[in-house]
């Protein structure tokens, strides 16, 4: 932590409520290779926890293959569901054999994201190296799938239809710029929204110890932003599943 | 200067793009309920694409934000 951090929060014995000492990656086994440091870490540790959790929603409650789903069934139905029409809609039926990957993303987000309000466990999606890893994997696959269907004919892409010829060389530009953003802006959208989200709490959280009988504003406030928290985390999944699949379907339509 | 006053300035600073983005926040949900009140049947087209122009307008914020907290805690 850098000196000279705003030191306000005194007096709160060994409680530690630094706002952004929540984010802070701790080695549970080292393991060292050489120079490489891949420890198992706590962000390693919750993202084992997410995968169980997706693993044991999909497969347990369907193991029976009720024709009229339980009540588990019904969650893992309507988890499949929604990203079965989430594809369908924004990438059409060329987009069904890419659906293992994106139900994947999809769940994997969500249960992250949603792991994060658990108070005391950690959120691996407030790590850019996370969320910048996930987009890079989407940025690049979508650029192999498009050229792999349209040859050399996908950089006609970065050339809008009916546009006119001086502009071009602006127009090129500009959406090589847009298509290079692309998993930058994806990846710090799902980064800064649970960073952001999480260090809001934990702040006010601070603020409840601080005005000690007044604390009871900023707590009410803190049950509020809980609430908008649920939502963005689900909504943040969703977004980051759903311009996946508008990605895929650039590259397998074109525009 | 002492470098702890500039960089509580700049943070403080830093979340004036907050504005923006809520001016956009605004003008989505206001698009969202005028085109409702205008023709109450597009609501079920509309559906889910509301909340990506909500998420990929609140996201803006969110950098003003983080430019806030580079600021304070990355120097």
């Amino acid at each position: 932590m850098a000196e000279g951090a705003p030191a306000g929060h005194g007096g709160t014995g060994g409680l530690n409520l630094h706002p952004l000492s929540q984010f802070e990656i701790t080695p549970l086994i080292p393991i060292q290779v050489g120079d490489l440091n891949i420890s198992y870490t706590n962000s390693s540790l919750w993202m084992t926890i997410a995968v169980v959790i997706v693993f044991a929603l999909m497969a347990l409650p369907t193991r029976g293959r009720a024709l009229v789903p339980g009540r588990m069934q019904s969650v893992a139905e309507i988890l499949y569901e929604t990203t079965a029409n989430m594809l369908r809609e924004s990438a059409g039926r060329e987009g069904r054999q890419y659906f293992p990957f994106i139900f994947a993303l999809f769940s994997f987000l969500l249960v992250g994201n949603l792991q994060g309000m658990i108070p005391g466990s950690f959120t691996f999606t407030s790590h850019l190296v996370v969320t910048f890893a996930l987009a890079l994997v989407v940025w690049g696959g979508t650029t192999v799938i498009g050229f792999a269907r349209h040859g050399a004919g996908f950089l006609k892409f970065f050339l809008p239809p009916g546009a006119p010829t001086w502009a071009a060389p602006l127009l090129v530009l500009t959406e090589l710029i847009s298509y290079l953003s692309r998993p930058v802006s994806l990846a710090l959208r799902l980064f800064a929204n649970m960073l952001v989200g999480h260090t809001l709490l934990k702040t006010l959280g601070g603020f409840v110890f601080v005005l000690g009988v007044a604390g009871v504003v900023p707590l009410a406030v803190n049950v509020a932003i809980t609430a908008l928290e649920f939502l963005v985390a689900v909504l943040q999944a969703y977004i980051f599943a759903i311009l996946s699949c508008i990605y895929l379907n650039d590259a397998l339509h074109m525009h | 200067m002492e470098l702890e006053a500039a960089k509580l300035i700049g943070a403080g600073l830093a979340t004036i793009g907050v504005i923006g983005a809520g001016i956009g926040v605004g003008n989505v949900w206001a698009g969202y309920y005028t085109a409702i009140a205008r023709n109450p049947s597009a609501k079920d087209d509309i559906g889910a694409n509301i909340w990506i122009g909500f998420a990929l307008t609140e996201a803006i914020a969110l950098y003003a934000l983080i430019i806030a907290l580079i600021v304070l805690f990355a120097f």
